[in-house]
């Protein structure tokens, strides 16, 4: 009796080998290196440092947001703003130290912005029961005209007295050679990694995309909860907004344009269910390891960059039909 | 003295009123078939006891003092669990990540506190042990059967030491041999002193369980009395309207 309810108790449906080949993330992550060998033996310029460089930091901008933008996708929304609201950010914090205040100070100015914004989308989809496409697609607009007033349009590339500090911030490399926007994205991705596993927080996001109704009926705060991934979606674009001013040494009020579709790319070619309930933040990060190395390739191969979007948008779609075959096999 | 005790409970939603001055009290280790037509305003009135829904107007009393809930926890915290019609199951999640909702195990303490899955896992096997289901704590809660998901929902009820259980139509989609298990079990709550209202459109469960039977039609109470002075032809009449009120 006791033995048999042990069994019950630690019996699994699936296998560890079974459960890793029914994963999309891991089939992604195979095509991301296949790509990258394949890449390192058709040109001479993938494989030297100066492009792997340069793919890094680039995947690392569209890798912090899509960490935020998975919790909101795990919930059944969406945040269309990020883009916008990595711009405004950046302008924030470009206009704050330019006009000689401190960089923790610029730094603080921007990510209370984010969280601001973060705070009013998600008051709006949670508490007034608007749309998170509407209210966002709203911000979208809405940050990015601010971000054009608060700059008076132009290009801020002085950064007052903090001048140098905040480029190293993003143009440095603090620990063992690794550049810093990597670094801040390894430690982000296990940060959301840890939450969505561990925490009654993480589960309680889970729990809003697979039933809301009943995450409701069982005392789940919901409404608190879509407010913070709202939240930590603008902070997540907050934070990439600042790594890359710091690493441009420049912000204009095009920074960040598009950048929600990418995100979200990253976000659903990594595994999250557009429908709510799942989503992976390693997922995440593979996935946007694939749209930048679609994106590099195309440029390294010669091919006209008018071609970019029907790559990646080529890769949203197959990644969708995927997870559609995935489960209808385990179905059947 | 009654567990708890309605006071002309109303509950309307703009202009439905779904639960018209209803008043009626449930004794310790009682079980209580509330029936009525669909839309007769049952859920309604048992998510009020849950913590669900506030009433519009009328209070809740327990062991005679009043009560208010503005959330589920209260209710749990007052020791009333409830079994919704629906299950309010998780697609997504284990069946012990659904049994925990709400109310998730942790280790450590604030703000590190995490998860604590063996504990978990182990709670939710033993309680479906009990209740002789299937069901295995770590499966994905898509892929089981339809007693298998009740099972689930049923076993909620069973995370503390509750003084009110609240079923909504356990019954509905199940196999007889799972009905004959909840009804099973809804005679050891009793026999524990366990208060059970039961919501069920089958006439044999609620006089093979049931000691009370409460009748609503169209939001109102049109009959609480004994079961054995009662029949099913009786019962039928009163959930239909064809007699008025006893
Ligand atoms: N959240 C809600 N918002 C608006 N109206 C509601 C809500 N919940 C219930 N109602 C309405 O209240 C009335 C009573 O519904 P309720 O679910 O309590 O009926 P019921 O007796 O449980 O029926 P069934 O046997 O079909 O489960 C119905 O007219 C329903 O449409
Ligand atoms: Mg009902």
């Amino acid at each position: 009796m006791t033995s048999s309810l042990t069994r019950s108790i630690d019996q699994k449906q699936q296998t560890f080998l079974s459960s890793i080949l029914a994963s999309q993330t891991f089939w992604v992550f195979i095509a991301v290196i296949l790509a990258s060998v394949a890449l390192s033996f058709a040109t001479d310029s993938f494989a030297t440092s100066k492009n792997l460089y340069n793919i890094t930091r680039n995947v690392t901008f569209t890798a912090i947001i899509a960490l935020g933008m998975t919790l909101v996708i795990i919930t059944g929304g969406i945040d269309l703003s990020v883009g916008s609201v990595l711009c405004l950010c950046s302008m924030v914090l470009a206009v704050v130290m330019h006009a000689g205040y401190s960089i923790e100070i610029g730094i603080a100015a921007s990510i209370l912005t984010a969280l601001v914004v973060g705070a009013f989308n998600g008051f709006l989809i949670a508490y007034i029961g608007l749309p998170p496409f509407v209210v966002t697609l709203g911000m979208l607009s809405v940050a990015r005209s601010l971000a054009m007033v608060a700059s008076g349009n132009t290009v801020v590339f002085e950064f007052g007295p903090d001048h140098d500090t905040l480029l190293a911030l993003g143009g440095g490399a603090w620990f063992f050679g690794i550049a810093n926007p990597v670094m801040y994205t390894i430690v982000l991705a296990l940060l959301t990694g840890f939450v969505l596993r561990w925490t009654r927080f993480g589960r309680h996001v889970f729990a809003i995309g697979g039933n809301e109704s009943a995450a409701t009926l069982t005392g789940v705060p919901v409404k608190m909860i879509k407010v913070a991934v709202y939240m930590i979606s603008a902070l997540s674009a907050g934070i990439a907004g600042i790594v890359q001013t710091g690493w441009l040494g420049a912000v204009t009020t095009n920074i960040g344009a598009g950048m929600e579709l990418q995100v979200i790319a990253a976000a659903v070619i990594g595994g999250a269910n557009l429908a709510g309930g799942g989503g992976t933040a390693l997922g995440a990060i593979i996935g946007a390891m694939l749209i930048e190395v679609i994106r590099n390739s195309l440029g390294l191969l010669g091919i006209n960059a008018f071609w970019q979007g029907t790559f990646i948008g080529g890769a949203i779609l197959f990644a969708v039909l995927f997870d559609r075959l995935a489960n209808y096999r385990r179905n059947v | 003295m009654a567990v708890l005790e309605l006071k002309h409970i109303s509950k309307h939603f703009g202009a439905i009123e779904a639960v018209k001055d209803v008043s009626f009290s449930l004794g310790a280790g009682e079980v209580i078939g509330l029936m009525g037509d669909n839309g007769a305003g049952k859920s309604t009135l048992v998510k009020m006891m849950a913590g669900n829904f506030r009433p519009s107007s009328g209070s809740i009393l327990m062991d005679g003092k009043e009560i208010v809930m503005h959330r589920p926890v209260e209710a749990r915290e007052h020791g009333i669990e409830i079994v919704h019609q629906d299950l309010a199951l998780c697609d997504n999640l284990t069946a012990a990540a659904n049994v925990f909702l709400g109310r998730e195990l942790r280790l450590g303490v604030w703000p590190f506190r995490i998860l604590d899955y063996p504990s978990m896992y182990r709670r939710a096997g033993e309680i479906f042990a009990e209740l002789k289901s299937e069901t295995r704590p770590r499966d994905l809660v898509k892929k089981m059967s339809g007693g298998q998901r009740q099972a689930v929902a049923i076993a909620r009820t069973r995370l503390s030491n509750a003084k009110i259980v609240l079923m909504d139509e356990p019954t509905a989609a199940i196999s007889v041999r799972q009905v004959a298990e909840v009804l099973n079990l809804i005679r050891r709550l009793r026999d524990q002193g366990i208060t059970v209202v039961l919501i069920s459109h089958r006439m044999p469960d609620l006089f093979a369980v049931a000691d009370r039977v409460i009748v609503m039609r169209r939001g109102s109470k049109v009959a609480d009395k004994e079961i054995a002075k009662s029949s099913p032809e009786e019962v039928t009449g009163l959930i239909t309207g064809a007699i008025e009120t006893v």
